[in-house]
């Protein structure tokens, strides 16, 4: 190893650091009470969830695989997945705004948003 | 001498394959999407420093071809190919800069893959939000890149010597 390799090293665990200060402070000015859980499935929105109400939904994807969404205490989690890898099983449960799981296999994305804004949408939806 | 240079691409392509099938076996279940080891590219490297660029890059390619239809699907194949293109082109042009060795090389190639794979999956998902894991890859980067580049160079100062005949 090189001087160099050493001060790349230190760049890359400082940025990191950085970023992820930058992250988690982010997050806390943007959780509110009221928030939702949206799953999407190839970008598209598969459904919109409440975040205070206990429950488990099944996402079926087109070719058969699934994913199983565990919402309680709330915090959303997948608790069962078709996907060969299972992160998204792995992935420590969320309940702050934007943070996500995902599923690359399955093409799924499970996201808290901030439901105050689009109150009608989720109703209707 | 050309029979030798084109049995030892082809060796280090099975060796390529076969390190992202142990890879494949033992999945990094850390629960961050796009976390990988990286221990395919340890032939990659390998071919970098021994054989040259173009050498390397098809290595590379033919690894993420073969992966992709032997292990994976479409969609995995091409978060890999990303993955690979961002993290072969930083790496040649950390090369290239003579500013680093084999190790700082390996450090760029593991973090850039990370990110080119996850930025990806913000294209492919549309979820921006997919960039709250970047602090995490390129941590994640880094160690692989450090442990993959410190056996890259043991093995490149072992074969040196008969690189020569190639």
């Amino acid at each position: 190893m090189k001087r160099n390799d050493i001060i790349l090293i230190a760049v890359l665990l400082v940025v990191s650091i950085g970023l992820l200060i930058g992250v988690n402070i982010y997050r806390k000015n943007n959780t509110s009470g009221s928030a939702k859980v949206e799953v999407t499935v190839d970008g598209k929105v598969y459904g919109t969830y409440p975040l205070d109400e206990d429950r488990q939904e099944r996402i079926e994807l087109a070719d058969g695989s699934y994913n199983i969404l565990k919402i309680s205490d709330g915090k959303a989690s997948v608790i069962e997945a078709s996907c060969p890898d299972k992160i998204c099983v792995n992935t420590a449960d969320i309940h702050y705004t934007d943070e996500t799981i995902v599923c690359l296999p399955n093409k799924v994305v499970v996201k808290i948003v901030n439901g105050e804004e689009n109150d009608v949408d989720g109703m209707t939806r | 001498m050309k029979t030798k240079k084109i049995t030892l691409i082809g060796l280090l392509i099975a060796l390529a394959f076969v390190l992202s099938y142990v890879e494949f076996l033992l999945p990094l279940s850390i629960g961050i999407p796009g976390a990988k080891i990286g221990l395919a590219n340890l032939a990659i490297m390998v071919a970098l420093f021994l054989l040259g660029w173009q050498e390397a890059l098809m290595l590379s390619i033919v690894r993420v071809i073969l992966v992709g239809f032997t292990f994976g699907n479409m969609a995995m194949m091409m978060y890999s190919l990303a993955g690979a293109a961002l993290s072969f082109a930083a790496m040649l042009i950390a090369k290239k800069t003579k500013k680093f060795s084999i190790t700082g090389v390996s450090v760029i190639g593991g973090v850039f893959h990370n990110v080119g794979q996850i930025l990806v999956a913000m294209a492919v998902l549309e979820t921006e939000q997919l960039i709250y894991y970047l602090p995490f890859l390129i941590v994640i980067g880094t160690i692989s890149g450090i442990v993959i580049g410190i056996i890259a160079s043991m093995i490149h100062k072992r074969i040196k010597g008969i690189s020569n005949l190639f």
